[in-house]
């Protein structure tokens, strides 16, 4: 593979840093400065994701090494398919969440903003950092600077439950990161003398059955980024942050930087004919399997909206850890595109939510009745991204769904496809119901005091309907039109 | 002028802090201008040392030009220039720190404070500059008695006790490695470090010997605080002045340390330390006693320059390890932790220095939202914290993952799992205090009910009242050299550190 | 008998230094703790100097009197007693004696502060003032 070398991926890592530092030097003071600054950073930072993304396709891979910080450990981008996938899906779905985070927080005079926008920024550039590593050190880095960015985003509300939350959040992804996975990136530089990633894995041949299993469990205990059972908790206990933040965060950046590590793990670190010569891409597959069920089901009985599209990417991440578990291409492609299709579907679903609470201040499912005919937009929006959650066609889900079951035929698992028609049940299930509820029951009238002593018209803020308009037509336009990111995932597994 | 660097050194703190008390007791307000400007000339006389050797090689000074082993002769190598280099620049900074410091707390005691606070330097210069055994004991006892007087100096009442359970179990160090030094010419006739290098190797069966190792590393163990002699430590770094808390943290520790791998590696020969007694291996174990036994005991404290110190003791262990596993990565780590922590206590016990200087408490309720009106300062405590922790991308991490690769490269996979485990208490010991500046819970439990205590945005202290600006000028450069460092730690391992691993590694 | 004989000054250093910190670790009057120090770096002091001794040698001063050749000719080593110990003594007696006076200052502070020199007593008084 032919590899150019460019400055392109340190800069649109360094774009949103500089744009934090501006964040925090304009303060409360020029409000309207402030959030250009953050417009302006997300949108230089799309534009040079995108101009890499040429050469991806010819087949070409860019480098660029900044700092060789420890004799033999570089801090060192490599641009390939998977890392331009994931950096085009955040950086696209930043420019319009920044948007969306201006309407919400001004919406609800939110206090401490310029803190927010500059941790927002510093996360989204870590997130860039995650997409581009050459090897794990890099990547390592990065992610616990996504997790140290996102905790004060997290604790924003500054209530107990806030904090407790944050607490809990932080401690789940500190934790399992410095406790199991330093500790599998130490064996696995121990045993293959590097860190690098390469297409063939660098693991084969270098340990005993034994200690190859302890490392690849090791992995997956400490990306607990990627949310698998039972170390998902911080998912639920990170919904007290505000809901721009679970929707960018904790549907696309965050959580996406975990199965991006996991798939990295598994294609570039062990490689897939190692994994399928030791078993454990079948047992991972089975993992993922039963949180994709269990999550489903948990999320069926939350009232709480945030709580149930919580426990909903929980179970849709597995989908995407499923597809790389079973080791065949279409699978692969399917798990892969997945991380683009959810992450537009999801985005969609929390902005529905967070839309819903700045105009009727609601959070229950339960208190949700009526709601379609005052707010048409949101619920029209939060319908399709539901479908395509589940999985129907014209939506994008039904693409990645489809590979996935043509993977799990393919890799001759049936079980897995039960797996996947039940889930895509329980999925309608938990999703359906809710935009019954908006469209076709009536306004239960004592819902109406909602402790702000509003019995004013609910009406739908323009500024953050728009966003997620763009983002379920999107979800729709990526079923219509799959090819883009089809070959960009299909470019991964080459 | 760079021929006489190693001496000039050692003078000139030395006069300088004769003349302090002359200069001192004429103009009050000249101490502080004087005691900046030596300490400025021994930074830029150790980064020329530093220069030198890393150009020329090490350096021989002979005192009075008498030849070694009759003449006391000063050495410098990586190792020591390293060391030099720490020491200089950390006592430059916090002198520039202790101003207002001393202005708040004792300022009838200017004077004396300035003179001892340059013997101090001076002494602690001398250990790291010497080769003679004996000139190591003078220089140690120097340094020992000034930081008795400077603990006490202050105004709290606790203090003269604690500093002087730390004289007696200091001196009980100090002799055991007087003794040592005893066993040692005994058999040899010889107290040049080199020399003993030389005349030791056809003794090593020798009993003598054997006692002489002994007595050292106890009374070193002594004077580094490495558990379980650590027990003055927590009481002598919480009641002194904030100054002689953060200097002493970051640099006491560290060049008992140096003295320790001095003693291990360059008069006794490594595969005496490491192969005919198992000495490396009693060291990792003790070693991860500390680290553990630290970071649980940080925990369980409720003032911040308590727990500090806890941690302290738990971050000797650290580099104690580094040290026991006898192994390329493990050595470098140890060094690179050395300088790496040497920044993070100093930003630590200063930041703790300048709240108490602005809240007059420690505690860490008195630490809630103190984001608003020292945010600076907390900012800098949390990077510091954060590089304690080894979190990247600060500082600490690299520099705990060479000890942790040391660690697996030894095979002492329990070492290795024990360093990431305590990374975590750590995390949790400074997560609390984190937790309360930046997010402090609203609601406390007082007597059994739930009180709620007003929200964020109606709290009275919204005024921003931080710290004087010679004091957080010296806690951000700190920070900032923690940010920085990290990145460079390839180049600093490339051209220092990598030089300073003993043969055999 | 050699053992116990021909090593007497051993002995005798051992069993002094251990009365010296058998008295400061276990007593708790302060300046016992100091008297107890004292008499243990006295006895590491009085080893020192016994290891310089050698049978039937004479102080290191050159004799009275010698001028010219005499005092320029090689001198007989084996007749003067090793003075090496002792100036590296002279040297930690200073040391002792600063340490005794830095304690002695501490102790002072501490008696002015607690009006007792006992360490319970102070250890109580320091109790009592943290839980008022």
């Amino acid at each position: 593979m032919e590899a150019i070398s460019s400055i392109k991926p340190l800069l649109a890592v360094i774009v949103s840093l500089i744009a934090a530092f501006l964040i925090l030097l304009t303060g409360e003071r020029a409000r309207n400065l402030r959030e250009s600054w953050t417009i302006l950073a997300s949108v230089v930072k799309f534009a040079i994701v995108f101009s890499m993304v040429s050469p991806i396709l010819e087949g070409k891979v860019i480098e660029y090494t900044v700092i060789s910080i420890l004799p033999g450990l570089s801090l060192q981008f490599r641009v390939d398919a998977l890392g331009i996938l994931f950096a085009l899906t955040a950086s696209f779905l930043w420019i319009i969440t920044s948007f969306y985070s201006i309407g919400y927080m001004r919406s609800l005079n939110e206090h401490a903003q310029t803190r927010y926008f500059a941790c927002f920024a510093i996360a989204l550039s870590a997130t860039m950092g995650v997409a581009f590593s050459a090897n794990l050190f890099t990547t390592f880095i990065f992610y616990e600077i996504i997790t140290l960015s996102t905790y004060p985003l997290v604790a924003h509300k500054e209530t107990s439950e806030a904090v407790k939350g944050a607490r809990r959040y932080l401690a789940y992804l500190l934790g399992t990161s410095i406790a199991f996975l330093l500790l599998a990136i130490f064996l696995t530089y121990n045993a293959a003398g590097t860190l690098d990633f390469s297409n063939q894995g660098i693991l084969a041949g270098k340990g005993s059955n034994a200690l190859l299993t302890v490392i690849f469990i090791l992995f997956m205990a400490g990306i607990a980024k990627a949310a698998m059972m039972p170390l998902h908790s911080w998912l639920p206990a990170a919904m007290v942050a505000p809901t721009p933040v679970s929707a960018l965060l904790h549907a696309v950046a965050v959580v996406k930087v975990g199965v991006f590590t996991v798939i990295r793990v598994v294609l570039y670190i062990f490689g897939i004919d190692l994994l399928s010569r030791l078993g454990l891409g079948t047992a991972l597959a089975y993992f993922a399997s039963f949180t994709i069920i269990v999550a489903s089901i948990i999320a069926l009985r939350q009232d709480n909206l945030k709580l149930r599209l919580a426990y909903s990417t929980i179970s849709q991440l597995s989908y995407i850890i499923l597809g790389v578990a079973l080791l065949t291409p279409s699978s692969m492609v399917g798990g892969i595109i997945h991380i683009t299709n959810h992450a537009f579907s999801k985005i969609t679903l929390f902005f529905c939510a967070g839309s819903i609470y700045c105009a009727a201040h609601k959070t229950k499912i339960s208190e949700l009745s009526g709601l379609g005919k005052k707010m048409p937009w949101t619920m029209t929006a939060f319908f399709i991204a539901s479908l395509s959650m589940i999985g129907v066609p014209p939506a994008g889900g039904f693409i990645s769904k489809w590979y996935l079951a043509v993977g799990s035929m393919e890799a001759k698992e049936i079980p897995i496809l039960v797996v996947l028609l039940v889930s895509s049940v329980l999925n309608a299930a938990y999703f359906l119901p809710i935009t019954y509820k908006a469209f076709f029951e009536k306004q239960d009238d004592a819902h109406l005091h909602d402790g702000y002593g509003h019995h004013d018209e609910i009406k739908e803020i323009p500024m953050v309907a728009i966003p997620l308009v763009i983002t379920a037509i999107t979800s729709i336009l990526m079923g219509i039109y799959p090819d883009y990111f089809l070959t960009l995932a299909k470019e991964v597994i080459r | 002028m760079t021929a006489q660097a190693p001496i000039l050194i050692i003078i000139i703190p030395l006069i300088a802090s004769f003349l302090n008390v002359i200069i001192g007791l004429w103009r009050k307000r000249l101490c502080y201008p004087l005691v900046i400007i030596t300490l400025s000339l021994s930074v830029i006389l150790s980064i020329s040392i530093l220069n030198t050797v890393i150009t020329q090689g090490v350096i021989h000074y002979r005192l009075g030009g008498w030849e070694p082993p009759w003449g006391i002769e000063y050495v410098i190598d990586h190792l020591n220039a390293f060391i030099l280099i720490i020491v200089s620049f950390i006592s430059f900074t916090i002198a520039i720190y202790s101003k207002r410091n001393v202005e708040q707390e004792f300022p009838e005691k200017t004077v004396y404070f300035y003179t001892i606070y340059l013997l101090l330097v001076t002494g602690l210069l001398g250990i790291t500059i010497t080769g003679d055994v004996f000139n190591l004991y003078v220089f140690l006892e120097i340094t020992s008695l000034a930081v008795y007087a400077l603990i006490a100096i202050g105004r709290d009442k606790k203090a003269p006790l604690a500093s002087f359970n730390y004289l007696i179990m200091g001196t009980i160090g100090a002799c055991f490695y007087l003794l040592g030094v005893g066993y040692l010419y005994i058999v040899t006739g010889s107290l040049n470090m080199a020399d003993l290098g030389r005349l030791l190797p056809d003794l090593y069966h020798s009993k003598v010997v054997l006692a002489a190792f002994a007595f050292f590393t106890v009374g070193v163990a002594i004077k580094m605080a490495l558990f379980p002699l650590h027990v003055w430590l927590p009481d002598a770094y919480t009641y002194a002045p904030s100054t002689v808390s953060a200097f002493a943290a970051s640099t006491m520790t560290k060049v008992g340390v140096y003295v320790m791998i001095r003693i291990m590696f360059t008069v006794f020969e490594p595969r005496f330390s490491i192969v005919m007694l198992p000495s490396t291996e009693i060291l990792g174990w003790v070693a991860s006693g500390a680290m553990i036994f630290g970071c649980i005991l940080a925990i369980a404290q409720t003032d911040v320059k308590r727990m500090l110190s806890y941690i302290l003791i738990a971050e000797v262990g650290y580099i104690v390890i580094g040290v026991s596993v006898a192994n390329r990565a493990g050595f470098t780590g140890a060094l690179l932790y050395i300088l790496f922590d040497a920044f993070t206590m100093a930003c630590l016990f200063m930041a703790a220095g300048a709240v108490m200087h602005k809240t007059g408490e420690t505690s860490i309720h008195g630490f809630r939202h103190l984001h608003r009106r020292m945010p600076l300062t907390m900012a800098a405590f949390s990077i510091a914290a954060l590089s304690a922790i080894g979190v990247p991308p600060f500082a600490g991490f690299f520099s705990k993952w060479y000890l942790v690769l040391g660690a697996i490269d030894a095979g002492k996979w329990i070492f290795a799992v024990l360093l990431l485990l305590s990374s975590l208490l750590v995390a949790v010991a400074f997560f609390r205090i984190i937790q309360n500046v930046y997010f402090p819970p609203y609601e406390i439990l007082i007597a059994g009910s739930e009180i709620a205590l007003p929200s964020a945005r109606n709290d009275k202290i919204t005024l921003m009242d931080e710290a004087p600006m010679s004091m957080l000028l010296p806690i951000v450069i700190m920070a900032a050299g923690i940010l920085l460092l990290g990145f460079f730690s390839g180049r600093i391992i490339s051209t220092i550190i990598q030089f300073t691993v003993p043969g055999g590694f | 008998m050699e053992f116990i004989i021909g090593k007497f000054n051993y002995w005798i250093y051992i069993v002094l230094m251990m009365i010296g910190f058998y008295a400061m670790i276990a007593k708790s009057n302060l300046v016992k703790k100091l008297v107890g120090m004292n008499i243990f770096q006295t006895a590491i002091i009085l080893f020192f100097i016994s290891i310089g001794s050698k049978k039937g040698a004479t102080i290191p001063i050159i004799q009275e009197g010698a001028t010219g050749d005499a005092v320029n000719q090689a001198v007989n080593v084996a007749r003067y007693i090793n003075p090496l110990p002792h100036v590296l003594m002279l040297t930690a007696i200073v040391v002792m004696v600063s340490t005794f006076g830095v304690a002695m200052a501490l102790i002072i502070m501490i008696f002015r502060k607690y009006k007792t020199l006992e360490e319970d007593e102070i250890l109580e008084i320091m109790r009592s003032e943290e839980n008022k």
